[in-house]
């Protein structure tokens, strides 16, 4: 059978925050939970300026490194981890998510979070991933294919129970993407 | 060339200036002769994507771990009713009732069953319920235009809700958006995450929008216009349009223009 063409994309445009936000949307754990961590960053346009109005996604194992298939992202119980997570930037850019840290889905490679970003004047959803920092990362057999210029880009930093991850859309230290 | 105002608020430009820049990059792209399927990312019409554009080259990993997988949604995340656009207030909201429905597919034409579509529009005013849309048209109390649901086994989603009208930003001077309803999707693996937008047949805006020209091949452009569908029109009540989705992702192999595309941002 033949392929069927794609849908193509458009900009999520800046009048998503009647639609897309919702209660609970950045707290896939109640934050101050033990064991929840402070996923945040901010999304920079090609100038270095904030952008105050995209939208950020996460989705990630469980901190053992296992799938979760639950549903309720949408309507959080307060208790069921289900992996996924949105949250608007603010009027500085910032996006937080209170999460857990995932966990290695496999041997030998490092976790991370899965992250989609949308914006205003951004036509396609961008895809990248969040790479936690430490010895799996070190060695991690994608990280280490990726130009070293440019993994920079795809870690986080981790201290205590923050781990932060900015954004940059453009410029010298563009995020890299991962296309279709 | 004097330096391109990107302001969202600038409207710097004119219409006829807009359209030239537009012809232009047309123009380019039947030159080359390099069929694109998808959206340009950097389109410099549309005046915000120049400085949100990913200017680098896109890597291409075989997704792995979590991103084969997609979130599970289902009815505890969605109330059937949030697919009904038109019952939220004490009344009927005023415009052209309407059922859009239709299917989402993989590249493949397999259904993809179970999963979230979400969708948001402006009201038959073009207006919007956000408080950065503050242009003079009226709000409609009994209507948010906000709406859920989830594909059925076949991949089939269905909303009631209200044809939108078209509405002015600031691109340029007297820039007008097509009517258009905005859609969220997600697939059966994280990599299909697609946001878009679903046009209506024959809207004279069309050739004058870059956003919808951002989309720079015509037939591509054309999937994203919805078709009036007499069956889905239902007797003195509402008229109907038909409209499907094809989801890609990365576990599919990419085509051949996307790379190209992609080495021509590098």
């Amino acid at each position: 059978m033949s392929k069927l063409a794609p849908t193509p994309a458009q900009t999520v445009g800046p009048f998503f925050h009647y639609a897309l936000p919702y209660d609970g949307d950045r707290d896939l754990i109640a934050p101050g939970t033990p064991g929840a961590v402070q996923f945040s960053g901010v999304v920079y346009d090609g100038t270095g300026a904030p952008v105050p109005d995209a939208l950020v996604e996460i989705w990630q194992p469980d901190t053992e490194g296992n799938v979760v298939q639950e549903h309720g992202s949408l309507r959080r119980d307060g208790y069921t981890f289900t992996g996924f997570g949105r949250a608007s930037t603010d009027r500085t850019g910032k996006f937080v998510f209170s999460t857990l840290r995932p966990g290695s889905m496999a041997e030998g490679r490092a976790p991370y979070f899965a992250v989609a970003v949308f914006a205003r004047g951004l036509l396609n959803r961008c895809l990248t991933r969040a790479y936690l920092p430490g010895e799996l990362a070190e060695n991690d057999a994608f990280l280490t294919s990726v130009p070293a210029e440019r993994r920079h880009t795809l870690m986080a930093t981790e201290e205590g129970n923050r781990i932060v991850f900015d954004i940059r859309l453009q410029g010298e230290d563009e995020t890299v993407f991962f296309g279709q | 060339m004097s330096k391109i105002n990107t302001n969202p608020d600038a409207a710097a430009n004119t219409q006829a200036e807009i359209n030239a820049e537009m012809a232009e990059v047309s123009r380019a792209y039947e030159a080359a002769g390099v069929v694109e399927t998808q959206t340009r990312l950097n389109y410099p019409p549309y005046r915000s994507s120049i400085l949100r554009s990913p200017t680098k080259s896109m890597l291409h990993p075989d997704p792995e771990g979590i991103e084969v997988y997609s979130p599970v949604f289902g009815h505890r995340d969605v109330d059937p009713l949030e697919s009904n656009l038109t019952i939220v207030g004490n009344g009927d909201p005023l415009g052209e009732k309407m059922v859009v429905t239709g299917r989402v597919t993989d590249g493949e034409g397999r259904p993809v069953r179970n999963q979230l579509v979400e969708i948001w529009q402006a009201n038959s005013a073009g207006r919007y319920v956000h408080k950065r849309d503050q242009h003079p048209a009226p709000l409609d109390p009994n209507f948010t235009g906000v709406g859920r649901c989830i594909t059925d086994d076949e991949g089939n989603y269905r909303f009631t809700t209200i044809k939108p009208g078209p509405y002015p930003w600031r691109n340029h001077a007297n820039a007008w958006r097509p009517a258009h309803i905005h859609f969220s999707l997600f697939g059966t693996d994280f990599t299909q995450r697609l946001v878009t937008q679903m046009y209506f047949p024959g809207d004279p805006l069309f050739a004058l929008d870059p956003i919808f020209q951002s989309i720079v091949d015509p037939a591509a452009r054309e999937r994203l216009v919805a078709t009036y569908d007499h069956d889905v029109t239902i007797p003195e009540v509402s008229t109907g349009y038909r409209w499907d989705i094809v989801l890609t992702g990365d576990r599919s192999t990419p085509l051949e223009a996307d790379i190209e595309k992609d080495e021509e941002h590098a």
